[in-house]
């Protein structure tokens, strides 16, 4: 009988013991640095200002709320995870981690990042905060990534949100430059994502996740990416016009919608046969273009609120 | 002799980086703490007196002299 437990202890147990690397790699470190830069460029470029020690501690609440939506995801894709090679060591497949610990967790960093965030900043930026996790976790996770091959879109504006959350984090309210920042990377999330699934070969179709690649084809995959593509430009435009915008980002913005609008073309205007003869240089070139400009067009707002009286319209 | 557990042993790396986690935690509430209440305005709770400071000045309120 003694025996018998002890087996199933072990089968049901983690497989090895669960280093900190592990829980670390449960929060999706690489999600919660994008998340981390758009905070804080909300949180600079929001009128007034915060207290330097509030505004630090604020991004920090950010971050940990990213990464408690990041445990949720991991925890309710397990079954996702085990099937596809790329995400076959992650902790809760690989066995490390049990699905309970990282259910708690992630639920234990809901509770404490928000509260937190509540504390520090204010209750609007909190109330985001546990709408986005709300979000990401059950609307995006549970629910739509199994259903609809619109997921890489609707995921997307899951990780819009931080910079409205670090922007509300400072003056309690979400205006329209905040909502032009969230729309910025909704629209620039679709075209990132098509641009890779294009050149590396996901095995989504493994795992039966409906990805636009595999429901509506490759074809269709880059003329909505030239279509997102359009869309992007256009709000990048009115952002420029904004009170977080100004000459200097119209200038930013015209280059770098300019080789984005020129990259995306190259894409759409080519099939497959084309694509495999030189190695997806095209889809390559627009997804590296796609984190410059990002990076770059976040930046610019930043600069723009530095300048201050100098800068803006 | 005293010796370890070997799940204690094994464990470690990992409660030492949960004991700094919790550390880290306590400095940041401390922290929050001492800026929270040396740059906000001071909390103004009622004090079943009526307060001067919230009392506006129209010349109408009757001083000592008065009586």
């Amino acid at each position: 009988m003694t025996d018998l437990s002890l087996h199933m202890a072990h089968v049901d147990g983690p497989a090895e013991e669960a280093g900190l690397r592990d829980y670390w790699q449960l929060l999706k470190p690489r999600l919660m640095s994008l998340s981390v830069f758009t905070a804080l460029v909300g949180l600079l470029v929001a009128p007034e200002g915060l207290h330097p020690f509030l505004a630090a501690t604020s991004i920090l609440w950010i971050a940990i709320g990213a990464g408690a939506s990041g445990a949720l995801n991991m925890w309710f894709d397990a079954d996702i995870d085990r099937v596809m090679k790329r995400t076959r060591n992650r902790p809760i497949p690989s066995g490390r981690v049990t699905p309970s610990d990282a259910l708690a967790l992630g639920l234990f960093l809901t509770v404490l990042s928000v509260t937190m965030l509540g504390l520090t900043a204010n209750w609007v930026a909190a109330g985001w905060l546990l709408f986005t996790i709300f979000f990401y976790a059950v609307i995006y996770s549970m629910w739509l990534k199994r259903t609809t091959s619109w997921n890489t879109v609707i995921g997307g504006l899951a990780g819009a949100f931080p910079p409205m959350i670090g922007y509300a984090a400072v003056t309690g309210t979400t205006p329209l430059e905040a909502w032009l920042m969230v729309a910025l990377i909704f629209m620039w999330t679709p075209p990132h994502f098509w641009a890779l699934a294009l050149f590396v070969k996901l095995d989504y179709h493994v795992a039966r996740i409906p990805m636009l690649t595999v429901t509506h084809g490759r074809d269709e995959t880059r003329r909505q990416t030239w279509l997102w593509s359009l869309g992007l430009v256009a709000v990048s435009f009115v952002t420029a016009f904004t009170a977080i915008g100004g000459p200097l980002t119209l200038a930013v913005a015209s280059v770098l919608n300019a080789v984005w609008l020129q990259r995306a073309w190259a894409v759409v205007r080519r099939d497959d046969l084309d694509s495999d003869a030189d190695a997806h240089l095209a889809e390559r070139r627009l997804f590296k273009w796609s984190l410059i400009y990002l990076f770059a067009h976040f930046a610019v707002f930043v600069a723009e609120a530095a300048l201050g009286p100098y800068g803006g319209w | 002799m005293h010796q370890d557990h070997e799940l204690h042993v094994r464990r470690r790396g990992r409660n030492f980086g949960l004991l700094a986690v919790l550390l880290g935690f306590i400095v940041i509430v401390f922290a929050l703490t001492v800026v929270k209440v040396t740059t906000g305005g001071f909390a103004e709770a009622f004090d079943h007196v009526a307060r001067p400071a919230l009392v506006p000045d129209d010349g109408a309120t009757p001083t000592e002299d008065d009586e």
